[in-house]
C-alpha cells in the first residue's frame, strides 16, 4: 500500500513540493522552462535517482514511495513531473536493458543529476503506433548512427542523453541510448504549450548522432516489445500518481476558496452546489488514491497484472484530474481562470496526462480486452478468453 | 533444481495472476490471449529474479517466452548443471 499520511519520507515530499517547488511553478509555467538548480537540489537530495538501486546511487525506492513522490511533485508542478518521469523511464530502461559498462557510464550520473534522461518515441508521422517509427539506426565500426525527428521530447532541451527508438534494418524497432556530447543533435523548444508548458517539449532532429558500441538497450527488433514497454509502463505508473497529485491540489485550493469567498451573505462551501462539486472532487481523489495504491503494490510484488492495472489507474487518474480540475476552476469563478491563481495552470495541465504515455484511446483498448479476460463469466473448464496477442 | 521444478515454479507464476486460466505447459500463452505483449517485459522481470538469472540480448525473443515449456527450455540453459 501507499505511504501512510504520517509517513516521515512521504511528508517530506509533501513540504518540499508545498515550499519549494510550489511557489516556483507559475513562474516556470510562464517562462516555459525549469532551471537545471531544481534538479541538482532534488538529487542532493537523493531523490533524483530514488527508485534506483544503491548499487547505481539510489535509494532502492519502493514503488509505493516513488509514488507518494510523484504525488507531492505533481501536486506542485506537473510540468516538473513530466521531466522527472522521461528521467526516471530513461535510468528504468538503462538499468533493465542496458549492457553493465552503459549503466556503470549512466546510472550513477543520472542519480546525481549530472546527467538528465530523456525519451524519444513520437514523431510528426508516428504517435501511437510506435513500431513504425521512421528514425533510421545505422550500424558503423564504432556503433550506429540515428537520423530522424522526434516530436513533444519532454526535456528536450534539458536532457544529456535519450532512449530513442529507431528503425535498424530488417529488425525493426530497436532502443537506442544517444548522448548530446556525441554530436548531431539538434532541440528545437515547441512554445505555447496547452499544458506541462513548463516541460521544455522539443523537436529533436538527429543528424547521424553517433551511439556508442554499448548504447543498444535490449535486443535488435525489441525495443518496443520490451524496452519501450518498461518506459511506458512505468511512464504510466508515475503520471497516474502526479494526476493524483494534481487532484489533490486542485481540492485543497477549491476547498480553501469555498471557505473564504463569501456570496450571498454565506460562504461558497455552505452553498449546496457547490458541495455537490467537492463531493465530486473528495470521491475521485479517494478513487485515485485506491487504484494506485494499488498499482503500487503489485509493482513491489512483480505480479504480471501489475502493467494493466498500472494502465487501469493512469486511465482512471488522467480522466478524474481532468473533471477534477474543471471543477476547481468552476468553483473559483474568474478567479479561477487568471494569472493569480494555478488552478487555471491545474486545468490545463490536467488535460495532458489525458494523451501521454499512450493516449487514454488506447488505454481503453488494453483496458476493454483485459476486462473481457478478468470478468467474463465461462463455465467451468472453459478457457480464459482472449486479451490480446 | 530440475526441468520439473522449474516448469512447476513458472507455471505457479503465470497462473496465479491469470485467475483460473486453464492452460497446459506447451500452450502458447500470447496466442491463446492469456498474455499479451504488454506483459511479456513483466514476464522477463519475473523470472530474471526469481531464478537469479540475466538474459542475454539474442535470447530476448517473444519466442522464448511462449510457454511454460519454453520458458523452462531457456531456464534449464541457464541454470545448468543445476538443471536436468
Amino acid at each position: 500500500m501507499g505511504l501512510e499520511p504520517d509517513s516521515s519520507l512521504g511528508e517530506a515530499f509533501r513540504r518540499y513540493a508545498v515550499d519549494t517547488i510550489a511557489p516556483r511553478a507559475d513562474a516556470w509555467d510562464a517562462a516555459e522552462a525549469i532551471p537545471r538548480d531544481v534538479y541538482d537540489d532534488l538529487a542532493a537530495r537523493g531523490w533524483l535517482g530514488g527508485s534506483l538501486s544503491a548499487e547505481w546511487g539510489g535509494a532502492g525506492w519502493s514503488a509505493a514511495v516513488l509514488g507518494e513522490f510523484c504525488a507531492a511533485i505533481g501536486g506542485a508542478s506537473m510540468s516538473l513531473l513530466s521531466t522527472l518521469t522521461v528521467h526516471q523511464m530513461a535510468m528504468s530502461m538503462i538499468a533493465q536493458w542496458g549492457d553493465d559498462s552503459l549503466r556503470q557510464r549512466c546510472l550513477p550520473a543520472m542519480a546525481s543529476g549530472v546527467m538528465l534522461g530523456g525519451f524519444g518515441l513520437t514523431e510528426p508521422a508516428v504517435g501511437c503506433a510506435a513500431t513504425e517509427v521512421e528514425t533510421l539506426a545505422e550500424k558503423t565500426p564504432e556503433g550506429w548512427t540515428l537520423t530522424g525527428t522526434k516530436k513533444w521530447t519532454s526535456g528536450g532541451t534539458l536532457a544529456d542523453g535519450f532512449v530513442v527508438l529507431a528503425r535498424l534494418g530488417d529488425e525493426g524497432a530497436t532502443a537506442f541510448w544517444a548522448e548530446r556530447s556525441a554530436g548531431g543533435l539538434t532541440s528545437k523548444l515547441i512554445p505555447g504549450m496547452l499544458g506541462f508548458r513548463a516541460a521544455m517539449n522539443t523537436e529533436q532532429q538527429f543528424d547521424h548522432v553517433p551511439v556508442a558500441a554499448d548504447g543498444l538497450l535490449g535486443p535488435p527488433g525489441g525495443g518496443f516489445a520490451f524496452v519501450f514497454n518498461t518506459g511506458l509502463d512505468l511512464g504510466r505508473f508515475i503520471i497516474a500518481w502526479g494526476a493524483l497529485g494534481l487532484m489533490r491540489a486542485s481540492l485543497a485550493a477549491a476547498a480553501t476558496y469555498a471557505t473564504t469567498r463569501r456570496q450571498f451573505g454565506k460562504p461558497l462551501a455552505e452553498h449546496q452546489l457547490i458541495q455537490r462539486h467537492l463531493a465530486e472532487m473528495h470521491t475521485s481523489v479517494r478513487a485515485a488514491e485506491g487504484l494506485c495504491r494499488r498499482a503500487a503494490a503489485l509493482r513491489d510484488e512483480g505480479a504480471l497484472n501489475s502493467v494493466m492495472e498500472t494502465a487501469t489507474a493512469k486511465y482512471f487518474c488522467s480522466q478524474a484530474a481532468s473533471r477534477v480540475a474543471d471543477l476547481a476552476v468552476q468553483i473559483h469563478g474568474a478567479e479561477g481562470c487568471g494569472p493569480d491563481r494555478p488552478v487555471q495552470r491545474y486545468f490545463r495541465d490536467a488535460r495532458i496526462t489525458e494523451l501521454i504515455e499512450g493516449s487514454n484511446e488506447m488505454q481503453q483498448i488494453m483496458l476493454g480486452q483485459y476486462a473481457v479476460a478478468e470478468h467474463a463469466t465461462r463455465p467451468p473448464g472453459q478457457r480464459r478468453p482472449r486479451i490480446s496477442s | 533444481m530440475t526441468k520439473e521444478d522449474i516448469a512447476q515454479h513458472v507455471h505457479g507464476f503465470v497462473a496465479k495472476f491469470l485467475q483460473g486460466a486453464d492452460f497446459d505447459d506447451d500452450d502458447d500463452i500470447f496466442a491463446l490471449g492469456l498474455v499479451n505483449s504488454l506483459m511479456a517485459m513483466q514476464l522477463v522481470l519475473f523470472l530474471e529474479k526469481e531464478f537469479a538469472v540475466k538474459f542475454a540480448k539474442a535470447e530476448l525473443k517473444l519466442d522464448n517466452f511462449r510457454s511454460v515449456e519454453r520458458m523452462t527450455e531457456l531456464l534449464a540453459t541457464k541454470l545448468q548443471p543445476a538443471a536436468n
